[in-house]
């Protein structure tokens, strides 16, 4: 069976609908009583267990089926929404997003699921003898001769407009002799013969299992057709070693529908008609989304590789610089026709380019919605109360960007839970609510994003931070009044270094801050903190845009230009050749009260000499860390944004050189790694 | 055998007096020559980057690779855009003539002589009409281990 080409749609798909049944979950606590938000986790379950049936992955199947029996019985006013309900289905959502990532990471997706399957069927056995109770319904679904009970919405509609059509619907069970040697091949001959006179609507037990003969001698089948009852029955009746054929006339039970739906419901469709399975899911969701108008937000999206992104950007860089041609060419000809298209052409394009430059760019919503479920669980595992309040999550960052920053985010988030919160009797002994705030926020500002985690919370204390980093030898009791804060809780980013004083499992093991800073400046941001004790902290995360498009400010030497980023420099200056020292064989400069070593760029990248020097030298400084050197070049060019090129595979490990870009007039500049000059 | 196994369709350019074989197949495109900005501190035989499309391409003067004594670059010079696995590159070579195909069993081992050390690029030699082509082997053009022949 050809899967693999479903199988990245299915990981995707299957992703979306588990963070829509966490949200709604997460809704629904709030709202116990609010039925339309069971009916849409029942909606996203049920869309779930159709796919994962179809790709035939039994084990998440048959656990959200059995979630979606217990979603149904909240639906239908028999189960109450407590916390110990939430608590299972939560507990089988984590389940469920355990076996998808083991499939996305190439597994089978098998997994034990008894357990959870197991309290889900206590949940529902509770309300079933209480149904039975109170309406005496006898539930014989699992007598072998039973009917198909569950059809859903669209089978439903599909049934209804045969039958207005003049199509008959029925159910039709058929027993095959207990010596029958191939089962399949019966089952497929039946099939056949039913294609031929009609169109099966469902079978039960599904195509995939009649396939694989998981069953004991006797199917049913829904078909609708033209023909009469009595030929079909004779027709199937054709089909050697078939013992009976019960034809029956479907009529629409209302309670049919409605009734507990039991053992592998909605595998009507065998794993060969899996893209009819999936349009059906579809044409399923429109149903319901014109039953229910709440049901919106499903935002028409495809998904495009990142590297046709990539190349639909070089392609386009190309473009502009032609279009500079262009425009130098119509401005020289002064022919008014020519100017006024392209004009037009410049616009158009400019235009074009933001929509390109936004396409890489993600809501960080995506990262941030996963996070509302792990607050709650670690509240309750802290046992603190805890109001989590995500601001901007419409806020958007580049891919690159999204895909890195959710583990600090993590991390931090967990610290202030552990660390920043207190619990709620030290909170009401401070005068302080119960309930602790932390704040989720995300802004623009200009060419950066800011992120911020904000705790109401204990803060962080200046004096603890002071005495371990005197402990730990990073500092001289003497300087420590000269600190700034920041400077001071700047110290907990530091490996090794945690104030907890109690070790908790949450956090505090001192392993973490610092690879939370290094994951961040890694994407060329920083992070900074602000506390007042007993008033709370904030860390706040500065990102840039994008990854591919950095600032840099463009220098030449002799003949040839180089770009380096602004991100480490400090500052330039032109200084007399006279004010060159020498220190031990190396070219230094008094450089505000410091010594900074010279390099000569030149000298290094070893760039043929075309001109010779003047008196006035023109130098940048830039920093690696605390430390930073002089690098001479011949002019400043500017400042300018470009977009980051690699230097392909061929040309790797380049001396000081981290990448290049191409220039206004076509060419390309190389960037220098600042890093690599600094010893 | 199939018909495509016997021809070999090849991309011929010259350098110096000598004709040199490419398979198409290798080949992405064949530029002008234009502006190639230098890189420091790599091989000799690479020459810088170009600016290919928006793609920044390192370019390899065959001339130097080959110990070829460099020219002046002329109105005939090409960039042959090569691809070889994951690596794509310029092969600046004195102009490109063809596209021809060579049957398979016109091509034999590059000859033997004494004291050509540098053989390991050239993957044969085809002999057609009077002209005689050199097929390289990209892979080796490309790995710079020229070191060896050095020595």
């Amino acid at each position: 069976m050809e899967m693999d080409q479903y199988l990245e749609v299915f990981i995707e798909e299957s992703k979306e609908h588990l963070q829509a049944c966490n949200e709604n979950l997460l809704k629904l606590e709030k709202e116990p009583e609010n039925i339309a938000i069971v009916n849409e986790i029942f909606r996203s379950a049920h869309t779930l267990k159709g796919m994962s049936a179809t790709m035939g992955y039994e084990d998440l199947a048959s656990l959200t089926h059995q979630m979606e029996n217990v979603l149904d019985g909240i639906r239908n006013l028999k189960i109450k929404v407590t916390l110990s309900l939430l608590d299972v289905v939560f507990k089988s959502v984590d389940y469920l997003e355990e076996m998808i990532f083991s499939i996305a990471e190439g597994g089978d997706g098998k997994k034990d699921v008894t357990d959870v399957v197991l309290s889900l069927k206590n949940v529902e056995s509770e309300y079933k003898t209480a149904a039975e109770e109170t309406t005496g319904e006898q539930n014989n679904v699992d007598e072998p001769t039973a009917s198909i009970t569950n059809y859903d919405d669209f089978e439903l509609t599909v049934i209804q407009q045969s039958k207005e059509q003049g199509f008959n619907c029925y159910e039709i069970t058929i027993q095959l002799r207990d010596d029958c040697l191939l089962k399949a091949a019966r089952v497929f001959m039946v099939f056949e013969v039913l294609e031929q006179v009609g169109e099966i609507i469902k079978s039960f037990p599904s195509v995939g299992q009649l396939e694989e003969e998981q069953f004991d001698s006797e199917f049913h089948v829904t078909v609708v057709s033209m023909e009469t009852s009595e030929n079909i029955e004779k027709q199937i009746n054709k089909v050697s070693e078939i013992n009976k054929v019960i034809v029956n006339d479907f009529y629409n039970d209302s309670n049919k529908t409605q009734v507990h739906e039991q053992i592998q419901a909605q595998a009507e469709v065998a794993p060969t008609l899996a893209p009819q399975q999936k349009q059906m899911n579809d044409k399923e969701e429109n149903l319901s989304s014109k039953s229910t108008s709440k049901y919106v937000g499903n935002q028409k999206t495809i998904r495009v590789n990142i590297e046709k992104l990539d190349t639909l950007m070089n392609l386009f860089e190309e473009l502009v610089i032609d279009r500079g041609r262009l425009e130098q060419l119509s401005h020289e000809l002064k022919h008014s026709e020519l100017n006024e298209t392209v004009e037009r052409m410049s616009r158009i394009s400019g235009d074009l380019q933001n929509i390109i430059l936004t396409m890489r760019m993600v809501p960080v919503e995506t990262v941030f919605n996963r996070f509302p479920r792990m607050v709650r669980q670690l509240a309750k595992d802290l046992h603190k109360k805890i109001n989590l309040q995500i601001i901007g999550a419409e806020t958007e960052l580049d891919r690159t960007v999204i895909d890195e920053i959710g583990d600090p985010l993590v991390h931090l988030l967990r610290n202030a839970l552990d660390h920043g919160i207190e619990t709620p009797e030290i909170r009401l002994q401070n005068g302080k609510t119960e309930e602790g705030t932390v704040i989720l926020r995300a802004y623009h500002s200009g060419n950066h994003v800011f992120i911020e985690i904000e705790d109401d919370g204990a803060g962080i204390s200046r004096e603890k931070i002071i005495q371990k980093a005197v402990n730990k030898g990073l500092i001289e009791e003497k300087t420590v009044e000269s600190l700034t804060d920041s400077q001071v809780f700047d110290f907990i980013f530091s490996s090794g270094f945690s104030t907890a004083e109690q070790i908790s499992d949450v956090s505090g093991r001192g392993v973490g801050l610092d690879v939370v800073k290094n994951t961040i400046e890694s994407l060329g941001g920083s992070i900074t903190i602000h506390s007042e004790i007993s008033r709370g902290s904030t860390f706040s995360i500065q990102l840039p845009l994008t990854l591919s498009i950095i600032s840099v400010m463009l220098v030449t030497i002799q003949n040839e230009k180089y770009a380096i980023p602004l991100s480490s420099i400090i500052e330039t200056a032109i200084i007399k050749k006279s004010e060159i020292l020498y220190a031990h064989n190396q070219v230094v400069i008094d450089y505000r009260g410091k010594v900074v070593p010279l390099v000569n760029l030149k000298d290094i990248f070893e760039v043929p000499t075309i001109t010779e020097d003047d008196e006035d030298v023109s130098i940048l400084i830039v920093k690696k860390g605390e430390k930073s050197a002089g690098l001479i070049v011949d002019t400043f060019v500017g400042q300018q944004e470009i977009v980051l090129k690699s230097l392909g595979n061929y040309l790797t490990n380049v001396f000081a050189i981290s990448g290049a870009t191409i220039l206004g007039d076509g060419q390309v500049a190389l960037i220098i790694d600042c890093n690599a000059l600094i010893k | 055998m199939s018909v495509q196994a016997t021809v070999l369709k090849v991309i011929v350019f010259s350098l110096e007096d000598e004709e040199y074989a490419i398979p198409v197949s290798q080949v992405r495109s064949i530029e002008k020559l234009q502006h190639i900005t230098r890189v420091p501190r790599t091989e000799p035989f690479v020459k810088g980057v170009i600016n290919l499309r928006g793609v920044v391409t390192p370019i390899i003067d065959l001339r130097t690779r080959f110990g070829i004594d460099e020219t002046e670059y002329l109105n005939s010079t090409r960039i042959i855009i090569v691809a070889t696995d994951d690596v794509e590159v310029g092969l600046i070579v004195d102009s490109a003539n063809d596209v021809m195909d060579i049957p398979v069993d016109s091509i034999e081992p590059p000859p033997e002589i004494v004291g050509s050390v540098e053989v390991e690029y050239l993957e044969g030699v085809a002999k057609l009409d009077k002209r005689l082509l050199i097929l390289l082997n990209l892979e080796k053009v490309l790995t710079p281990d020229i070191r060896k022949g050095k020595e």
